[in-house]
């Protein structure tokens, strides 16, 4: 593996734990606030799905650092502007209709990425996606499941599921972002070119907004950065809940 | 709990092909479909199953505890039901 490939792959493992540990903890904030039991059950499973996936993409970064850096010192000793995580996957919990919103945008995407990045030259990406494919399926059928009870169900549910809808939208364009980095992983058959993916990530969204009689949005402003270290006020919040212990206790074990 | 408005579910886990659904406890859910998934995941985390049967509580017909002197007591008397009340002859080595 040339340097500047070796320098982008760790990158590009960073981002992609990034986005799953910043999401993952997201979703862990509903432990004992569900709903109801099962779902409160259910949902903490995907959230450690998310947790696992985060450690296997950081293991990754840190063997291709190979600076005795392990996936705890990317998790726990990086800053915000260090964290390179989708906008999308830091936003706040909300109620549990813009949580599920979320999830469906974010599992739709997933649905589409990682069975391109199985096909990675890279083995260990392709073997962490071969993984993930699986959970991320459940995961979108749990999600979809909400969308379309939310969506098409009381009045209250489905107000709440559309203003979801519609305050996340300005944040999904950043998905099908590419930047030289990505670019060059994709051009190397390694990483994958998300930009091909928005056409059927709009089409499966847009089929099942409309099964959950909701209205998709019109495309109007969007927000970017989180690839770039430029983040919403959200993610130092959580950041600080998510490090606290690590950085007060360096080292500690129990 | 806001779970009034759900359904109680009994659950059936198949742990290995082969073997009978077994009993492993309920849950409430909107319907069949989604209970299906939290028996997934409330009880099969630990890999305990290859095979999950749902029921509603509502649907199960059970014999009561009343019932239980007609019900089962006639049978007490009735050793010759039993296979082992039986003399096998010599021929038969396995039963």
């Amino acid at each position: 593996m040339s340097d500047n490939i070796k320098a982008a792959t760790q990158e590009y493992a960073t981002r992609l734990g990034d986005d799953a540990v910043v999401l993952g903890h997201r979703i862990s904030e509903w432990v004992s606030r569900g709903p109801f039991l099962e779902e409160d059950i259910a949902y903490a499973n995907v959230a450690l799905d998310y947790i696992g996936r985060a450690r296997m993409f950081y293991g990754y970064a840190a063997e291709l650092a190979n600076d005795g850096r392990t996936e705890d010192d990317f998790a726990y000793m990086r800053d915000d502007r260090q964290y390179q995580n989708l906008l999308l996957m830091e936003m706040p919990r909300g109620d549990f209709a813009y949580s599920q919103v979320r999830q469906l945008f974010i599992d739709i995407y997933y649905n589409l990425l990682l069975p391109e990045l199985v096909n990675s030259k890279d083995d260990t990406l392709a073997a962490i996606a071969a993984k993930a494919i699986k959970e991320t399926r459940y995961h979108l059928r749990r999600s979809r499941d909400w969308v379309l009870r939310l969506g098409d169900g009381t009045e209250e549910s489905h107000h709440r599921a559309q203003a979801a809808v519609d305050s996340l939208w300005g944040y999904t364009h950043e998905l099908f972002d590419m930047d030289e980095t990505e670019k060059l992983l994709a051009d190397n058959g390694i990483g994958v070119d998300t930009t091909q993916l928005r056409e059927a990530w709009l089409k499966h969204v847009s089929a099942i907004l409309s099964e959950a009689t909701l209205s998709v949005p019109e495309d109007g402003w969007a927000v970017r950065g989180g690839r770039i270290g430029y983040h919403t006020e959200n993610l130092g919040h959580v950041l600080t809940e998510m490090q606290f212990v690590h950085r007060s206790y360096p080292g500690c074990q129990w | 709990m806001q779970d009034n408005a759900l359904e109680l579910f009994e659950v059936f886990i198949r742990s290995k092909r082969g073997l009978d659904h077994k009993h492993v406890g309920s849950l409430h859910s909107e319907d069949h479909a989604q209970a299906l998934e939290y028996a997934r995941d409330v009880y099969t985390r630990r890999s305990e199953g290859v095979s999950i049967w749902v029921v509603k509580s509502s649907d199960i017909c059970a014999s009561q505890e009343d019932d239980a002197e007609d019900f089962f007591d006639p049978n007490d008397d009735k050793p010759y039901r039993h296979a082992t009340y039986y003399e096998l002859p010599d021929a038969v080595n396995n039963m």
